[in-house]
């Protein structure tokens, strides 16, 4: 059984083409600017037989078009990697296109097999600097770096995800090392960057807890662009989602 | 020059169609921008609508004179700019009575503009001439008012013209108005004895049909066009078959009358003359552009109250485009794509109502460029071709008014507006009496034995309540349909269809997300009925959760399959005129408001007097899963249940169907091929622009499931608080600049 926070029937934005995003229960990491903040806690969720999904995901393969399928999400989907890897080998075997959207800090014998059944790995690395990483998400970046390296050893399509806080995760010189830190990873064939957005913090006021990058404003289109160019220069594509 | 088939022998378009067209498998790299004169042109009818806006929606009216098929003088937007001619009066945007649907109507509708019928009209028709409206209250019953006062039948065409008839206006160019006069005197001398009431009826009708076919002759005189004969070019071809719309829109005002399926019949004669080099692209573009701008301006008469049910004073110039043959080949021309491309050279509009009828099969360059043109106008809904081909048995159709099947030439249609599913519930629960004026509407539905309500007590009664509705409704078609046809008989249009073609008779029903979310809540929750001292309904208290229709869940969805099932089975057994065919609707247009309004509170939870969800759509808030499970949701509706059509109301924000214009095409595509696919009838598509969230913030029931994306968060935009609307609406056109 997993256990799931919500589905979305359409995602346009987790991978390619349209897919039906599953978003898990429970997170690891604890990111200051988390926009879905009530996928954090391990406890809630509703619980969905694999044989359920697959079925919801062949009702839905109609849309998929040539490139969609399933995308897990969260919540941080590899705490629940076990369970998943039957998810995956099922989807499979119907010929259905998996993905998975992780903060690559969970590199167990159980994350490594389902792996093998993943077509595509959203990687999100929150920030290159340790200690800021920490500052950001409670946690440092070592074992998200680590999984980096383990997705280019055994060549794994992956695109990597960045959310742009200004003030927080977009410093040039941070991005620059970034960049550098990917160089020589052939299997990215993406990076996308994420701009910041409020639009999770009324669920912050409803679980009772402090919002706190309050002061913190979207990024203006410039910011983006820089970022953007910076990236250019080390991984292939770049796109601001 | 044509290749030769027997349309030579016969009136047989279909096969002149089949033997000419030219598939386009192509992209839109061809096409063109508007001419200098089309700018001008739409520059001087822009002008007009906005004096017409300013001057309270009506810019003129001809109080004197009864519109006609050649009642009123030639008039122009400026004569020498035009390449294609014809306004129902002698003025831009004037508008023409048609009394015959109703006296009073007309004279309302002109008071309501600072005028009065003159006195002449309304002599004519106070004292002289019966109208349909007279007819029709001259019969009705006692029953069928009391139905009709308390909006369990609503919107019937009792006081305005039914509309809903297509005319094959094709006909007029292929083979020009004597050939057709002939062959209906033809028919005429088929039509033998023994003279009962039908043979009489319809021996009369021809009669019509031939005067009306003269008359279409005299119009084309008015505007010096010999439409006597066949066109003879492309340029003829355009203006004959507008011609022949013309005629229609100057003697009826029907509530919808569509155009048929004319795009991909005239480029058969714009690509020879491409061929020819007698014309070139630019000017193949400026036939479409002032073809278009010309049904633009079509305008009928109405009174303020029309607004309700159908707001925004449309006409359903609905065309038809695309599709496939029965041999496999597809229909799609580069006429097709020129008919898009007036949404770009003349700007997104509602009118013409364009509608594709798409199918996975079609070539995916023209896909591209109608998911593209969805995108940036929001003006094309699409319909499912392989499912309406298939179970309708014709390649050769077009859509009547919204969203209905209509073959060309060979059937009719009797439109039946609709009658409200949740307000009979509401009667299953009440003993058979209104839930809001307390009067008994229908004997012999038995008292509920508990409070809390009991799915096959409330299921049982909801049948006996649909059976009787379903007897009213019917009786209520046969009078209208009936009075229709002996005092405003659509001569001009019957002359362009085959003598005596199939009937359809399209009801049509409303509030079905509602019943379906209603039975879901007594089957899988606990649904308490509260009661004021009469014993009648004014809420119900829910204890538990239930599933909603819209989630692609088959505990809800069921209910929503099964109920027009049934209700259809009941309208089948029953007689109808000129042995019309029972065909129901999911479509309510815009009256899901007024629906709303005349009824009480239902045992979804939905309070008393919130607006229904339009046509086949879940209700808004409730499908959670995103827009693919509530597509599905939709898509399980039986097209074979519901004939006359299975509405459905999508829309997105171009950021949520992916980042980029390939990806947002490329995902537009893939929801569409999925959708049809799984046999989904219907579909409109929206994707947002700016006036359409503000309007969405007003009016949050018409946008049941509006999705936002902002990187990695999805929301329901009419969930959202005002100030974070306002917050995506300054968002997301600050990230599109």
């Amino acid at each position: 059984m997993l256990n799931v926070h919500s589905i979305e029937s359409l995602g346009t934005y987790d991978g390619p083409g349209i897919r039906l995003v599953i978003f898990l229960q429970g997170c690891n990491f604890k990111c200051l600017y988390c926009a879905n903040p009530d996928t954090i806690a391990y406890e809630g969720g509703k619980s969905y037989a694999v044989e359920e999904l697959v079925q919801m995901a062949q009702r839905q393969r109609p849309f998929f078009g040539k490139r969609g399928g399933v995308t897990v999400s969260g919540g941080e989907p590899l705490m629940q990697a076990k369970e998943l890897i039957e998810l995956f080998r099922r989807l499979k075997e119907e010929g259905i296109n998996t993905c998975i959207d992780t903060n690559g800090s969970i590199l167990t014998s159980a994350s490594k097999t389902l792996l093998e059944h993943t077509d595509l790995v959203l990687l999100d690395i929150k920030h290159i600097d340790g200690s800021k990483h920490k500052k950001l998400t409670g946690v440092s970046n070592e074992r998200t770096l680590a999984f980096a390296d383990y997705l280019a050893g055994i060549n794994q399509s992956t695109w990597i995800r960045y959310v742009l806080v200004p003030g927080y995760s977009d410093d040039p010189a941070d991005l620059h090392a970034l960049g550098r830190r990917l160089t020589g990873m052939n299997n990215i064939e993406k990076l996308e960057i994420q701009p910041y957005h409020k639009l999770g913090v009324h669920k912050y006021e409803s679980l009772g807890w402090p919002y706190e990058l309050s002061g913190v404003s979207a990024n203006t289109p410039e910011q983006l662009n820089v970022a953007k160019k910076i990236f250019e220069g080390y991984v292939k594509e770049v796109v601001v989602n | 020059m044509f290749k030769s088939g027997n349309w030579q022998n016969a009136i047989d378009v279909r096969d002149f169609v089949l033997k000419n067209v030219r598939p386009y498998d192509g992209e839109g790299d061809f096409l063109c921008d508007a001419t200098e004169r089309t700018d001008h042109l739409w520059k001087i009818c822009l002008d007009a609508i906005s004096e017409e806006r300013a001057n309270n929606g009506v810019l003129a009216i001809d109080n004197e004179t009864v519109s006609g098929v050649a009642s009123h003088a030639a008039g122009y937007i400026d004569k020498d700019k035009e390449i294609i001619v014809g306004l129902q009066t002698d003025q831009l945007l004037k508008r023409a009575m048609k009394p015959y649907g109703g006296i009073a109507v007309v004279e309302k509708a002109c008071q309501e503009h600072g005028l009065e019928v003159s006195d002449r009209v309304k002599d004519i028709f106070r004292n002289y001439a019966k109208t349909h409206n007279d007819g029709v209250f001259d019969v009705y019953t006692p029953e069928i008012r009391l139905f009709r006062s308390l909006g369990i039948l609503t919107g019937l065409p009792d006081n305005y013209a039914r509309g809903r008839i297509i005319g094959d206006y094709r006909r007029v160019a292929l083979y020009g108005v004597n050939r057709l006069i002939e062959n209906k005197k033809l028919d005429m001398l088929g039509l033998t004895g023994p003279m009962n009431d039908e043979r009489i009826r319809l021996r009369e009708e021809v009669a019509e049909q031939i005067k009306a076919l003269g008359e279409l002759n005299k119009l084309g005189e008015i505007y010096g066009l010999d439409l006597s004969r066949p066109a003879q070019n492309a340029t003829e071809a355009v203006q004959w078959v507008y011609m022949a719309y013309l005629s229609a829109v100057k003697e009826q005002d029907g509530a919808a009358m569509s155009l048929g399926n004319v795009s991909s019949f005239l480029d058969i004669y714009i690509e020879q003359d491409i061929q020819m080099g007698v014309i070139s692209e630019s000017f193949a573009q400026e036939l479409i552009d002032q073809f278009v701008m010309k049904l633009r301006m079509v305008r009928h008469l109405r009174m303020d109250a029309y607004n309700e049910i159908f707001a925004g004073d449309p006409t359903w110039v609905t065309e038809a485009i695309g599709g496939r043959l029965a041999d496999g080949r597809h229909k799609v021309t580069k006429t097709s794509f020129r008919f898009l491309q007036t949404l770009y050279n003349l700007g997104p509009s509602p009118e013409p109502n364009m509608t594709v009828l798409w199918s996975p099969q079609l070539p995916e360059g023209f896909k591209k460029f109608c998911a593209q043109v969805s995108i940036d106008t929001s003006s094309i809904q699409y319909e499912n071709d392989d499912l309406m081909q298939c179970t309708r048995n014709s390649d050769d159709y077009g859509i009547a008014c919204c969203v209905s099947f209509q073959e060309i030439g060979k059937q009719i249609q009797f439109f039946g507006a609709r009658t409200n599913l949740a307000k009979t519930l509401l009667l299953a629960i009440n003993g058979g009496r209104c839930e809001l004026s307390g009067k008994q509407v229908i004997p012999n539905i038995p008292e509920l034995k508990s409070e809390v309500l009991d799915f096959d007590e409330v299921m049982g009664n909801f049948k006996l309540a649909m059976r009787e509705v379903a007897r009213v409704y019917n009786d209520s078609m046969n009078i209208i349909h009936y009075m229709h046809d002996k005092y405003y008989y659509e001569k001009v249009q019957m002359a362009l269809v085959d003598t005596n073609p199939k009937v359809n008779l399209a009801y049509g029903a409303a509030g079905l997300s509602i019943v379906a979310d209603s039975f879901s809540a007594i089957r899988h929750a606990k649904v308490k009925v509260v009661r004021d001292e009469a014993g009648i309904s004014t809420d119900f208290v829910i204890d538990g959760e239930f599933p909603c229709y819209g989630n692609d869940d088959d505990r809800v969805d069921v209910f929503a399959t099964e109920i027009p099932a049934y209700f259809n089975g009941l309208l089948k057994e029953l007689p109808t005129y000129k042995n019309a065919e029972p065909t129901l609707s999911i479509l309510t247009i815009t009256s899901n408001v007024v629906y709303g309004h005349k009824t009480g509170a239902t045992p979804d939870g939905r309070a008393k007097g919130v607006a229904f969800a339009p046509g086949g759509n879940p209700m808004h808030g409730r499908d959670k899963s995103g827009a693919v499970a509530s597509l599905s949701s939709v898509s399980k509706i039986d097209y074979k249940d519901s004939l006359d059509g299975i509405s459905n109301t999508f829309s997105i924000v171009p950021k949520t169907l992916g980042v980029d214009k390939e990806q947002r095409k490329e995902n537009l595509v893939s929801i569409m091929d999925g959708y049809f696919s799984k046999d989904a009838h219907h579909l409109n598509v929206n994707v947002l622009n700016r006036e359409m969230l503000e309007d969405a913030m007003e009016h949050p029931e018409n946008y049941p499931q509006l999705t936002i994306r902002v990187s990695g968060y999805a929301v329901n935009f009419v969930r959202l608080t005002r100030a974070q609307q306002q917050d995506v609406i300054a968002r997301s056109f600050f990230e599109t600049i």
